[in-house]
């Protein structure tokens, strides 16, 4: 199978997380789009390991795991405080630092 | 030269004084006056002392000197703060010393009531020590110091009672149209030092010799524009009349005896640039005599006591300028004319601060009349004076006036006759004011106020005007007999021939004389025959008019130079404002403004953020692809 298409899926995987980060309100979901994009780079770095043949690209992989894994702890934790204190999950009602 | 180490005490005493007081403050009002009148008195008897050793040597070697301390010594150029004493320096000395003592004394009752006398002793003292410094300095340079010193204390002391803003106003007034006269001696240094490279008066001396003849009268013209504003003297003399806001005291010994005849000692220690540039002497003659007949015309219409003395001064400082400008023959004259006039000037103003002291401060002399009766003393010494500076004689302005007369007469070709026929005119219309004066305060019938309650004035008033009446009467005669202060002076001046002679002395006196008795016979028929109006009356003449606004000098001074100088300063505050903080502000508001409008983009959603940081970096991939393709 031609190595490109997974290289063209991580693109549109990238491309639908980044629209859904700028246009979706609800944090969750923005967060989710987050994850969708940092998954999208995973396969990137997958499938040029594969084109490579080296296992760098697998390392990166891991890394990017866990730097996901605690992001989403981290992420979670301010989304649920937020709704706790202002009732709502939407981000553009976060918008105190304006001021 | 020889030296003697006691000249700086001439000065150092009453600078010691002026400190003392200014420093002591209140505590010392209770003997300041005295100590300030003690220090100018040792200071005059040092003047004597040294006055007596000079009379012990032969001629040649009269003048001492004495240096102080190394001043400014860059390279090749060195100036000492040194002081020289000659023939000329000791005539100063002792009329600053001997009438500045005297008016000390006067002083002392006459400002008895002011709560501020220990500041004004002070400052009487620092004027003493800056017009000795003035006189005493061997260089330019150290003329300067004294120079400036004695504009301080000139500012300082008309505008002595400055609670009063007309009185404060008349004192930047003369403090601003001398720095104009100063500001021509410091071009006349800079230029001497630029053509010769020294300025001490016996490297000038000598170096004169070399010098180009242009330098020389550019030097000449500037040392004149420094005499014009010093001594009040046109196009410079708008401001002697307002300094009669100062004390009377202070109208006697600086605006009448001392300072302002600095410009005369300016130029005739300076004789030998005036004697080799002639058309900076011809100027100096000119100047001379458009202010003595300025100072007497104003003096014909002056109401005001102290101001109809003022234009006399300047009129008889005239003839001193004058007569300086006329040459090796003249200065002598000058010097003469300037030390008899210190004595009867410095009296009548005294006089006149005696019947303002009787008169409760009036100054105007239509409130006057009848005084003679109340004022027996004032009237005898005012009228010694006045007999004094008509130049009847044996009288002292006599003797000084008529040499004037005489040498400008006699001063060659057409120059001579109009020189001679402006004096004379002069001396006919200084008769006529000064009877005037007399008629006016001491005859006829009593126009004061009511609450006025005339009285003679205390004998540490009198006392001074005594002896200053007895120097109007003698001193013409002592200086003249023998001839002796020519004689006195003749080593500082360069030596002139026999000179043709248009009119004989005696031929002088009595054209002289004819001119002062139609002058005092005007007067008599003007103001003693008819009554003389409490108020100045209002229906006069245009030249009454004109001469009452002091020959619109103000008027002129401010439609030349006020007003554009005013105009110019307006458009370069505009230009600052416009051009200069338009810059500066214009920086501040394009930040401001483009800080404004970027802030826009701090919109505080979180999602505007991500879509910049996406537009970023597709932006940053778009130019390395670029850089890279």
């Amino acid at each position: 199978m031609n190595a490109a298409n997974y290289l063209y899926l991580s693109a549109l995987l990238f491309t639908i997380g980044a629209v859904g980060v700028v246009l979706r309100r609800n944090a969750i979901v923005v967060f989710m789009c987050v994850e969708l994009m940092l998954n999208a780079a995973n396969l990137s770095f997958v499938t040029f390991s594969r084109i490579n043949g080296d296992l760098n690209g697998q390392v990166v992989a891991f890394f990017t795991m866990v730097v996901a894994a605690c992001e989403v702890v981290v992420g979670l934790a301010i989304i649920v405080t937020i709704y706790r204190s202002r009732r709502s999950a939407s981000v553009d009602d976060a918008s105190l630092l304006k001021r | 030269m020889m030296i003697s180490n006691s000249l700086v005490y001439l000065i150092a005493l009453p600078l010691a004084g002026a400190a003392i007081l200014l420093l002591a403050g209140r505590r010392s009002d209770k003997w300041g006056h005295l100590l300030a009148t003690a220090l100018s008195a040792s200071s005059f008897f040092v003047g004597l002392y040294q006055l007596s050793l000079m009379l012990g040597r032969p001629s040649e070697q009269r003048p001492v000197g004495q240096k102080l301390f190394e001043w400014i010594s860059v390279g090749t150029f060195n100036i000492d703060a040194g002081l020289l004493l000659d023939q000329l320096s000791i005539c100063f000395v002792l009329l600053i010393t001997g009438v500045g003592t005297l008016i000390h004394i006067y002083s002392i009752s006459y400002m008895s009531h002011d709560p501020d006398r220990r500041r004004f002793f002070a400052f009487l003292n620092l004027f003493i020590a800056a017009m000795l410094l003035l006189v005493l300095g061997d260089s330019y340079l150290n003329l300067y110091v004294g120079w400036e010193g004695v504009g301080l204390a000139s500012y300082l002391l008309i505008g002595f009672w400055n609670q009063k803003p007309a009185y404060a106003t008349a004192s930047k007034k003369a403090f601003i149209m001398n720095r104009v006269g100063d500001m021509g001696l410091s071009f006349a240094i800079m230029i001497a030092f630029a053509t010769m490279g020294t300025v001490s008066f016996t490297g000038v001396k000598a170096a004169a010799e070399q010098t180009s003849t242009a330098a020389l009268t550019g030097i000449g013209i500037m040392l004149l524009v420094a005499a014009t504003g010093k001594s009040a003297q046109f196009p410079l003399q708008a401001w002697l009349g307002d300094a009669m806001a100062g004390p009377t005291p202070v109208s006697a010994l600086i605006h009448a005896a001392t300072m302002v005849t600095a410009g005369v000692y300016l130029i005739t220690r300076s004789n030998f640039i005036f004697d080799a540039a002639p058309t900076a002497q011809l100027l100096v003659v000119i100047v001379g005599a458009i202010t003595l007949m300025f100072g007497a015309l104003i003096g014909t219409a002056k109401d005001d006591i102290k101001k109809a003395l003022a234009a006399s001064t300047m009129s008889q400082i005239g003839y001193m300028i004058l007569g300086a400008g006329l040459g090796p023959v003249g200065y002598a004259f000058a010097i003469m004319h300037l030390l008899t006039h210190g004595f009867f000037k410095a009296g009548m103003f005294l006089g006149a601060g005696s019947v303002m002291h009787g008169m409760n401060d009036e100054v105007n002399m239509r409130k006057y009349g009848a005084l003679r009766k109340f004022m027996p003393i004032t009237f005898v010494t005012f009228g010694l004076g006045y007999l004094a500076i008509l130049g009847v004689p044996p009288f002292a302005g006599f003797y000084s006036k008529d040499m004037i007369i005489e040498t400008a007469f006699n001063s060659g070709g057409i120059k001579g006759i109009i020189l001679g026929s402006v004096t004379l005119l002069g001396a006919g219309i200084t008769a006529f004011y000064m009877t005037r004066v007399m008629i006016l305060t001491f005859t006829g019938t009593s126009r004061w106020d009511e609450e006025a309650h005339p009285h003679e004035s205390p004998w540490l008033m009198w006392l001074p005007m005594a002896i200053l009446a007895v120097g109007s009467v003698t001193s013409g005669y002592l200086l003249s007999h023998g001839n002796a202060l020519v004689n006195w002076l003749s080593p500082l001046f360069e030596s002139h021939g026999e000179h043709e002679e248009l009119l004989s002395p005696i031929v002088v006196s009595a054209l002289a004389l004819a001119m002062v008795a139609i002058g005092v016979a005007v007067a008599f028929m003007k103001y003693s025959r008819n009554e003389v109006e409490a108020v100045a009356p209002t229906d006069v003449s245009i030249f009454t008019t004109i001469a009452r606004q002091d020959l619109m000098q103000d008027h002129f001074n401010e439609a030349v130079f006020m007003r554009p100088g005013q105009v110019l300063t307006d458009v370069l505050v505009k230009t600052d404002e416009v051009v200069i903080d338009g810059a500066v502000r214009g920086i501040g508001r394009a930040a401001l403004g483009s800080g404004a409008s970027l802030r826009g983009l701090q919109n505080g959603f979180v999602r505007s953020y991500a879509a910049l940081i996406f537009i970023g970096a597709l932006a940053l991939i778009a130019a390395i692809w670029v850089v890279v393709q």
